[in-house]
């Protein structure tokens, strides 16, 4: 027995260690495995030249997400190469036994999206994905994270991956959010204080009682951008909220294993006294309604702001960088973030296209109506059981009569791989997770916000405090 | 895998950093089911203009930067998704050892599997590269993976950390599913033992 207090992830990587070299090189099982036509195909094609199978079909779940179009899709895919790819991943998963949602399915969303709402994601697994927002599932309470496409080729023939221990951070948010500040600007507000790289290396536990105060939802979005601040996996320990999420959902544990599975899942909790790497600390009641100004997630700033000068930082390769930031996203020092006009605006993304999401817009929405100098305000769910979800409620009909285009689930704008993006020059408020040059549009401007601050934003027209609106 | 011993190469210096895997390779070039043919992308957004011409302050569209089979560039590099596109591209384009202050882990641990080196130097040194492929930009650098360094003629020699486990696979060029097939017994075993202890996941 072993009696060291251990961290969550500590437990979880013990219990799937097959084999440790000499090195501290292991060998590691991996549970679950998604899979999307993106980072999949050479895998798939490495497997067959090969002569390989997969492993673990059922251990394995593929959809299609980054490359479908969000309008209609009756007339399936018009890009070719968006058609081959999603084509080459419906006949792989044929051939390779492995379950797949197509782009008619209704359970086909972003493949971060999907995993948790079929209950696939579970608290003390091993989750990968040719995806770096994998770090989304360990919301969980699982070791959930991004891999390569010759990683996911490893996986499907192997079902394990050959990995050292990550260090251990903890960033422990006590307190209570105040009013208008969600999970987003908690994660925002966090990249600011580590940086890009404040976690590389590093595995990432949230906890603290503002943390714990989150739904699953608002669990998964701080998760998800774990990977912006350069930790590969984020995660926080399963209690109660996680266990009453899972309960029912078609792929969850059922009768007796679910009662065996949630007394398992009740020992994985970090325990009294085990050490960290790294601590870091924030209090809720300091996180304001937080957007980013720059073209990396760290550059946050609380709406009340203005944009920064090169002078204000004091490391030289920063200070170029941030030139470099200013000249890209058309900014000037000393602007008021809240008198940034704005051209499009993107609600969606592994980030923040749950339900929960989408009830923050319409309430922020409903009986308001798009500015007229917004060209586009999308509503892109993350999947067709959110679609439909948003539906039921009445938040459909409340965006689309404010305006906004009610669209079909997928990546989108997120990373614009398919149709959806932004022209050079145009500027965004979005609810996605990534803000570098080029990623919504070449020459394209985003500024990263919660669903309700990119809603008022969407209504006024330029980014504003969401607390003026309410 | 292509094996990793030794290189020796002209170096070219991306003064940037944090640069991103969208940099790297925007999305548009993802839509592929190939490994092969992303060189000509690499960079695409600060490497051409918008109707295809070069951009002629990327340091790549530079003599002899060209030719570089070296890049110094700086803190964080490979940030952003998992795509081992990025890694592609890079040695598509001929790119064998990238050398910055950090590297982002996805990145970094890509490239390893694509017969490419990243070494993480203190950024002092790598300062000291950047300078010395600007100012005598055609001499090239020398690594030598079994020993560790990066010399360049007799004007210095750095040594570099490399994980063993790594090390080895570079300069056999091991393929990591062989290695790990040899060790089926070892899984087999796990999986029967997790079978009692986690029923429902199987």
């Amino acid at each position: 027995m072993n009696s060291k207090p251990r961290t969550l992830f500590e437990k979880i990587w013990d219990d799937h260690v097959i084999h440790t070299d000499e090195n501290g090189t292991s060998l590691i099982y991996i549970d679950r495995h998604l899979v999307h036509e993106v980072t999949s195909p050479q895998a798939f094609e490495g497997l067959r030249l090969a002569g390989r199978k997969v492993h673990h079909p059922h251990g394995t779940l593929a959809v299609v997400d980054h490359n479908v179009p969000t309008t209609d899709r009756a007339n399936g895919i018009d890009d070719p190469e968006s058609r081959l790819q999603v084509d080459t991943l419906m006949e792989n998963c044929e051939a390779f036994g492995v379950q797949v949602f197509d782009i008619f399915d209704k359970r086909q969303g972003i493949v971060h999206i999907i995993g948790p709402e079929q209950g696939f994601t579970q608290p003390g697994m091993t989750i990968v994905c040719g995806d770096s927002h994998t770090s989304t599932h360990g919301a969980f309470g699982a070791l959930a994270f991004g891999i390569g496409t010759s990683e996911v080729e490893h996986v499907l023939a192997t079902q394990t991956l050959i990995q050292k221990p990550a260090k251990s951070m903890r960033v422990t948010v006590d307190g209570t959010l105040p009013t208008g500040v969600t999970a987003k600007d908690m994660i925002l507000a966090i990249i600011g204080e580590i940086g890009t790289a404040g976690g590389t290396g590093h595995v990432i536990e949230y906890a603290g009682e503002a943390v714990r105060a989150l739904s699953m939802e608002g669990r998964m979005t701080i998760c998800n951008m774990s990977i912006e601040g350069g930790a590969r996996a984020g995660m926080v320990a399963p209690d109660q909220v996680t266990f009453d999420y899972i309960k029912g959902r078609p792929m969850a544990p059922q009768g007796a294993d679910w009662d065996k599975a949630v007394a398992y899942w009740k020992t994985l909790a970090t325990d009294e006294g085990a050490v960290f790497d790294k601590e870091v600390s924030l209090r809720a009641e300091d996180i304001a309604p937080t957007v980013t100004w720059g073209t990396t997630p760290e550059d946050v700033l609380p709406i009340t702001g203005a944009v920064p000068a090169p002078s204000d930082f004091d490391d030289p390769n920063k200070q170029q960088s941030v030139e470099r930031m200013l000249d890209y996203m058309g900014l000037n020092a000393g602007t008021k973030l809240t008198d940034i006009a704005l051209d499009k605006i993107f609600i969606g993304s592994c980030t923040n296209a749950r339900i929960e999401d989408l009830r923050e817009v319409a309430k922020i929405a409903d009986g308001k109506k798009v500015a007229d100098t917004i060209k586009l305000a999308m509503v892109v769910p993350g999947s067709g059981l959110v679609k439909e979800q948003a539906e039921k409620e009445g938040i459909a009909d409340i965006l689309i009569e404010a305006g906004f285009d009610w669209r079909e689930p997928g990546c989108s704008m997120c990373l614009a791989m398919n149709a959806d993006k932004l022209e050079p020059g145009e500027r965004c408020a979005s609810t996605s997770n990534r803000n570098f040059e080029g990623r919504q549009g070449r020459g394209g401007r985003t500024h990263l916000m919660s669903p309700a601050m990119a809603a008022a934003a969407a209504i006024t027209g330029r980014l504003v405090d969401v607390r003026e609106l309410a | 895998m292509q094996k990793f011993t030794t290189h020796s190469g002209i170096a070219a210096p991306l003064r940037m950093m944090n640069v991103d895997t969208d940099i790297i390779i925007p999305k548009q070039f993802l839509r592929t089911i190939k490994r092969t043919g992303l060189g000509v992308h690499a960079f695409n957004d600060i490497r051409y203009n918008e109707d295809g011409s070069d951009k002629e302050d990327f340091v790549l569209n530079k003599e002899p930067y060209r030719q570089a089979s070296i890049l110094i560039t700086g803190e964080n590099f490979g940030c952003g998704s998992s795509r081992e596109h990025a890694p592609w591209a890079l040695a598509d384009m001929g790119i064998r050892v990238v050398i910055a202050p950090s590297f982002a882990d996805i990145f970094f641990n890509n490239s390893f599997k694509n017969g490419m080196l990243p070494i993480a130097l203190p950024q002092e040194q790598v300062d000291q590269l950047m300078n010395e492929a600007e100012e005598n930009p055609g001499t090239p650098i020398e690594i030598d993976l079994e020993k560790q360094t990066i010399t360049r003629g007799n004007k210095f020699s750095f040594p570099f950390e490399i994980d063993p486990f790594r090390k080895h696979c570079l300069l056999n060029g091991l393929d990591d599913i062989g290695l790990t097939l040899q060790k089926g017994k070892e899984i087999s075993t796990f999986e029967d033992q997790d079978k009692q202890k986690r029923s429902w996941l199987y």
